[in-house]
């Protein structure tokens, strides 16, 4: 948690112990702190703080978005095949369908048209607005354009779960019915977020009971986990442009640095028009050619290097990439897929390190026969 | 005694839990790693993601690191495919042989030395001995928990790099170490069947999916139909149930299985013995054997005495012996000692 947060939470967790839905004076106190925490994140998102559901994280505000539309409207979900599987599994549980990603790792416009023009029986369509693995950032008002055009009665949710430490959300806001954002990718606690439901929109809620959040989520809101989520907004968005622009310089240098250290292994990930600039800052995404990245990865753990690959199954074996497979990328290069990601702490040194470590480790695989 | 790093092989079984203990207490650096093998269904084996947490809740109390290593696909190809394709040849594999040739004694041990371990160990029930010739596989402390029978395909050249730490121990006591620690794998009951195959579903739904099941004839030695089956490719050597046969007779048994034909040859149990028994391959630890070895035909069978001709590609029993399924493994010993092994053939 980035201290601003810590502090906020340690604050409010001893001070607002009290429901917030209560009547009693520490409950209003309660109430007006978990209001000023919707208010700030509001802001921020450029959204009204009456829209600012809390949820237990971005996990819960997706399957919230692609259920409560399938529950409330019928029909059926669409997404990127890039998608997290917090979305990508309710919309493909639900019979939903999916199309590609093009090979920079931005979601392809033409292939939603054309899945939209299957079927008059959309729903919801849901495009992310970074990729968590390769950190490509979908052309939201163009995606938006698309639906508006073939589904003009979607909803449409993007998962920017991804994005509030490196976008300004507040731009495309206005193109979205629902938005899904998490504390714990911006210095925030686990287990804090928020589905951003717009214009009065109502689907039928994921948890009932006692009528918390206007009905929409019940539980007795998690007040500190609030105020420590919107500490760690404010102070991401406080920092936003100066950490971009540091961080970007680090992440390039890694890459570079890597490229330059392993010509013949690295593929530089989604970078397909030789541009980094759809590439979020904070993400280094690689594929090193006869190299399998689970090897890799224990390297670097032995090193003090905490990378990843794709992601990870239920007993925490690494499982191939959905979002590479989507891309085009051959599977004998995904298997060595690395991401390296980089926030507002990574430092120069934290580089220099990486530099040392990763191509000694990726020489060793090598040598016996990637591991 | 302690020299480099040692990777163990964690299936959250006793065994391999009791293993990195045994290790630890010697003065090993210790690393444990779980195979993830199978991504679809299972009762117990290696794979199920309970058995991953005990492996990696032991290795926690232990106070060692635990990673999982995903094979899927490895296991796919090497191990589940070949099982499939060897019952639609109507062969009768034994797919625990193959995932030790090609997993545990291939894949993660060239893995093992890639990351820089020196040895790696698992928790079989068998013993590295030096011979004259370098080390050998013999047999486990325990006769009842021996596996040196699915371990037989490991390549001498590799047990210089292998431990096998509860090889010299007894279930009983293995288990009486576990409780000692209070592990909580002490009293975990043993995995016996194939980790794919679950109990509900059964070998048949399994197979189903994957290989075209063909409907059978069963005749007697004459050639006079006298039963029928589902699928041929479910049927083994031996079996004496499932086959349709009007009762009233003495026992009648397995002895022949034409798979291109789909036709089951059932006889009484005289006819369940043969002198020699064909290989489908053979290879010898070290330098051929010329005298009569003791031959191992299943994992837990009596071993009995028979010549190998590797030329021939043949066993020669010294008494008549019970008929082999083709696919099945054929393992011989000197002694406690593994001297070779092979596929028994049609």
């Amino acid at each position: 948690m980035r201290p601003e947060a810590r502090d906020a939470w340690i604050e409010a967790s001893g001070r607002h112990h009290a429901n917030p839905t209560g009547s009693h004076k520490a409950a209003r106190d309660a109430r007006r702190a978990l209001d000023d925490a919707r208010d700030l994140i509001a802001g921020a998102i450029g959204c009204l703080p009456s829209e600012v559901v809390f949820t237990s994280g971005g996990s819960e505000a997706d399957n919230f978005a692609v259920r409560g539309a399938l529950s409330t409207r019928g029909g059926i979900a669409v997404c990127s095949a890039g998608e997290h599987h917090a979305v990508l599994e309710p919309v493909e549980h639900s019979g939903g369908l999916t199309f590609g990603l093009l090979p920079d790792g931005t979601a392809d416009p033409a292939g939603l048209a054309a899945v939209l023009d299957q079927t008059d029986d959309v729903s919801i369509v849901s495009v992310m607005a970074v990729n968590n693995e390769t950190g490509a950032t979908n052309p939201l008002p163009e995606l938006a354009g698309v639906v508006r055009e073939h589904a003009p009665e979607a909803l449409l949710h993007t998962d920017a779960v991804q994005a509030v430490q490196w976008l300004d959300l507040r731009s495309v806001a206005s193109d979205f019915d629902l938005i899904s954002i998490t504390g714990h990718k911006i210095g925030g606690p686990v287990g804090t977020g928020a589905i951003i439901m717009r214009g009065g929109l109502e689907l039928d809620p994921l948890i009932l009971g006692g009528g918390q959040e206007r009905g929409r989520r019940a539980g007795t809101p998690d007040v500190a986990g609030a105020v420590a989520f919107a500490a760690a907004v404010a102070a991401t968005v406080a920092n936003r442009e100066s950490d971009v622009a540091r961080i970007r310089i680090l992440r390039d240098r890694l890459i570079d640095g890597l490229v330059a250290a392993l010509p013949e292994q690295v593929v530089v990930t989604a970078a397909a028009n030789g541009s980094r600039d759809h590439i979020v800052a904070g993400i280094a995404h690689i594929c090193l050619r006869g190299v399998e990245a689970e090897a890799l990865l224990f390297l670097l753990d032995a090193e003090g290097i905490r990378a990843s690959a794709a992601s990870s199954c239920s007993a925490g074996a690494q499982e191939p990439s959905h979002v590479l497979a989507s891309m085009g990328v051959p599977r004998d290069v995904a298997v060595g897929s690395l991401r390296l990601s980089l926030g507002p702490s990574s430092t120069e040194a934290d580089v220099v390190e990486a530099l040392r470590v990763i191509p000694a480790a990726v020489d060793r695989l090598s040598r016996f026969g990637g591991g | 005694m302690a020299t480099g790093p040692v990777m163990v092989a964690m299936s959250g079984g006793v065994d391999s839990s009791v293993a990195a203990a045994l290790l630890l207490d010697a003065g090993h650096d210790v690393v444990a790693v779980t195979m993830k093998l199978w991504g679809g269904e299972s009762d117990t084996g290696c794979c199920a993601v309970s058995d991953v947490d005990d492996a990696r809740r032991v290795a926690d109390q232990l106070g060692i690191e635990h990673h999982v290593f995903n094979f899927g696909e490895d296991f796919e190809r090497d191990v589940v495919r070949p099982y499939a394709a060897d019952h639609a040849r109507g062969l009768t594999p034994n797919p625990c042989i193959e995932c030790n040739r090609h997993l545990k004694f291939d894949r993660l041990l060239n893995r093992a030395e890639a990351l820089g371990f020196d040895r790696m160990a698992t928790g079989h029930h068998a013993r590295i001995v030096d011979t004259p010739v370098g080390p050998r596989l013999a047999r486990g402390a325990d006769p009842a928990k021996d596996q040196s029978y699915v371990l037989h395909v490991i390549d001498p050249a590799v047990l210089a790099r292998l431990i096998l730490p509860v090889g010299a121990m007894t279930k009983a006591d293995v288990r009486a170490v576990a409780v000692d620690l209070g592990l909580r794998t002490a009293s975990k009951p043993e995995s016996q069947d194939v980790c794919f195959i679950t109990n509900q579903h059964g070998r048949e739904a399994f197979l189903g999916d994957r290989i075209p099941l063909r409907a059978g004839r069963v005749v007697d030695t004459d050639g006079i139909d006298v039963g029928s089956v589902n699928a041929i490719e479910l049927v083994t050597i031996g079996q004496r149930k499932g086959l349709g046969l009007a009762g009233g007779t003495d026992p009648r048994y397995v002895i022949d299985i034409d798979p291109d034909e789909a036709v089951v040859t059932v006889g009484p149990r005289e006819a369940l013995a043969g002198e020699v028994t064909k290989l489908e391959s053979w290879s010898w630890t070290g330098e051929p054997v010329t005298a009569a070895v003791s031959v191992q035909c299943s994992a837990h069978g009596v071993p009995a005495s028979g010549l190998v001709d590797a030329e021939a590609m043949s066993v020669r029993w010294t008494e008549p012996h019970r008929l082999i399924a083709p696919g099945q493994s054929v393992v011989a010993y000197i002694d406690d000692v593994v001297v070779g092994g092979g596929i028994a053939g049609r």
